[in-house]
């Protein structure tokens, strides 16, 4: 169900502003890879560009490809609908179907892959929400719309809607940056839980959850302001935050700027 | 430090002097214009209710049930049923006609085409806005009515078997339906423009969230902003609504006016109470205006009760996207 991704020399644009520049990286499947760097670098656009999230932003677009154990998700005839189908992300803001019930809600891409049997969605949605440790808050409530809920309830819901389709892969964009620190506690803690079964992804600036969470971190830095986004160094988690080979990664891990 | 005042008592200084001033001028400027329409609203209430008694006094109960309208004759015989029933029924199928066309432009302007073309076609959709009743209803009863009568015989004969397409006599021309025709393309922009707002304010987070789930354009659309749109668009509805049953001229000039309650919107005839009231008043004598007035007041009912049940709509289901019921 994991798979790897091999990214070879992916570039980004909005528009002409080139975002994200020359990116090549291996993520290694049923592990955690954190991306880390000053805020506009690049992270969230490389995320997007591992689902061709990317190009719904009008005029942006994508260089390079993108390998799914192999597959070039960027390849000729490859539609983005079905690689989005099978890769899940989760965003910085909690973004639920406000007016859909939290089951709806659970069930909505099992029911764009064209599940409609009540059984078999009533038992998807109660396996996602336990996975996302929401099951128990929320059981009694299934019928309310999603909207209604807290953050921290709010943002276990996506990941419970992501998780529904059992993706291959696990995009999250600071799913934490919005939240308080008991749901922060509580998010990183089911992250621990998904890697054994996932390939998961997360973009995150604050460097001791990173540390928390990932097997793998890569560090993303700029030049300047109108510079694209590039990878500086990539390992395990441990070496990149004590003892980094960069000197930019080991002043960006130790505070110092410049 | 020395020069400039220490911050928290420039801060007192602003909020007493300035700010609750402004604070005072504005919330008595909100107070008297809310007040001013609705002394606005009982005002004209009140005018057409006791313009009206002496019609009802005149005719009774049957107002509501006659369909004739002779109010001026002796015995003076005249109801608002034939006027009330055209007047909802030519704007319930200018609906009909025009909220999927609406919708389905303001979809294809936010969510479809490029951005440019969508500020364009926006601009066009209002343009229709701005052209006066009176020359739609020009455009209608002489361009229009010759133009759709084929459309409504082809109906006829091979679906007449439904009334509402049968013309019992075989003609066809200034019919409720060329009427709500019109009428349809008259609230087009309303409905259009408004339900354009509406889904531009669905955050764009909605649409990547269902983006990212692997949901196709017309499938992102079903499921993140349909959904919450619905209260914006049934408002627009509603007010379109509100325009076509109000609609005077445009309906005048297209309708062969007639007195009957019946569904054969394509059988010429049919007749609206604003309508009417515009092409008798000149005519009418007193007890006639005073039927007219009454007639009036049946519309500014029929308007406020449209306006409230859009209220209701929209309140309730504001509600439930809230969580709260
Ligand atoms: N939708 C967009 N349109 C244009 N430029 C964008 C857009 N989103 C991000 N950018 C730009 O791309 C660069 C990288 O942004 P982003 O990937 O969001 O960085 P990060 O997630 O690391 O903070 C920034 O300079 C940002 O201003
Ligand atoms: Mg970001």
């Amino acid at each position: 169900m994991a798979k790897r991704i091999d990214v070879e020399d992916l570039n980004a644009w909005y528009g002409s502003f080139h975002a994200v520049a020359d990116v090549s990286m291996t993520i290694e499947p049923k592990q955690v890879t954190a991306l880390i760097g000053p805020s506009g670098c690049g992270k969230s656009t490389f995320l997007r560009a591992l689902n061709r999230m990317h190009e719904v932003v009008r005029g942006a677009r994508v260089s390079g490809q993108v390998l799914l154990d192999g597959q070039d998700i960027y390849g000729e005839g490859v539609d983005a609908v079905a690689v989005r189908r099978s890769i899940g992300m989760v965003f910085q803001r909690p973004n639920p179907f406000p007016t859909m019930s939290v089951r709806d809600n659970v069930a909505a891409g099992l029911k764009l892959n064209g599940v409609r049997k009540k059984s078999e969605l009533d038992d998807v949605v109660e396996r996602s929400l336990t996975m996302a440790g929401l099951w128990d808050e929320v059981s009694h409530r299934l019928d309310r719309p999603g909207g209604g809920l807290s953050g921290g309830q709010q943002q276990r819901l996506c990941i419970a809607r992501a998780l529904a389709v059992e993706p291959e892969v696990l995009l999250m964009d600071e799913p934490c940056s919005s939240l308080d620190p008991i749901s922060t506690l509580r998010i990183e803690d089911l992250i621990g839980e998904l890697k054994d079964r996932y390939t998961i992804v997360i973009v995150t600036h604050n460097m001791q959850e990173a540390a928390r969470v990932s097997e793998t971190t890569a560090f993303f830095n700029i030049a300047g302001a109108g510079e694209p986004g590039r990878l500086i160094e990539m390992g395990p988690t441990t070496k990149i935050f004590t003892k980094p080979d960069d000197t930019r990664t080991e002043d960006y891990i130790t505070g110092r700027f410049g | 430090m020395t020069v400039a005042a220490p911050a928290s008592e420039r801060l007192a200084s602003r909020s007493t002097r300035e700010v609750r001033r402004g604070d005072r001028i504005f919330r008595g400027l909100s107070v008297g214009s809310g007040l001013a329409i609705l002394a606005i609203i009982v005002a004209i209430a009140v005018f057409l209710v006791w313009k009206a008694l002496p019609a009802f006094h005149t005719s009774g109960l049957r107002f509501f049930t006659q369909t004739a309208w002779f109010p001026d004759a002796r015995p003076a015989r005249f109801g608002v049923a034939a006027l009330a029933f055209g007047t909802v029924l030519s704007s319930v199928v200018a609906l009909v006609l025009v909220v999927p066309v609406a919708i389905g432009a303001a979809l294809t302007l936010t969510e479809l085409a490029p951005r440019r073309l969508g500020v364009f076609g926006g601009y066009v959709v209002d343009v229709l806005a701005v052209v006066p009743s009176v020359v739609y209803g020009l455009w209608g009863v002489y361009y229009l009515v010759p133009k759709l009568i084929p459309m409504q015989r082809w109906l006829d004969h091979n679906a007449g078997f439904v009334p509402l397409f049968q013309s019992r006599n075989d003609t066809f021309g200034r019919s409720v339906f060329a009427a709500s025709a019109v009428l349809a393309i008259m609230v087009l922009p309303i409905i259009a423009a408004i339900s354009r707002e509406v889904f531009r304010q669905v955050p764009q987070a909605n649409r990547e969230a269902a983006l990212a789930l692997g949901a196709t354009r017309w499938e992102t659309i079903r499921m993140a902003v349909l959904p919450p749109s619905r209260s914006g668009v049934v408002g627009a509805v509603m007010l379109g609504f509100g325009r076509a049953l109000g609609e005077t001229i445009a309906v005048a000039l297209v309708l062969a006016a007639s007195f009957n309650v019946n569904f054969h919107v394509f059988e010429p005839g049919g007749n609206t109470i604003a309508a009417n009231i515009a092409t008798k008043f000149g005519e009418s004598g007193v007890t006639g205006r005073e039927a007219l007035i009454a007639s009036g007041l049946v519309l500014f009912v029929i308007t406020l009760g449209v306006n409230m049940a859009a209220r209701g709509v929209v309140y309730r289901s504001t509600r439930i996207a809230e969580g709260k019921v």
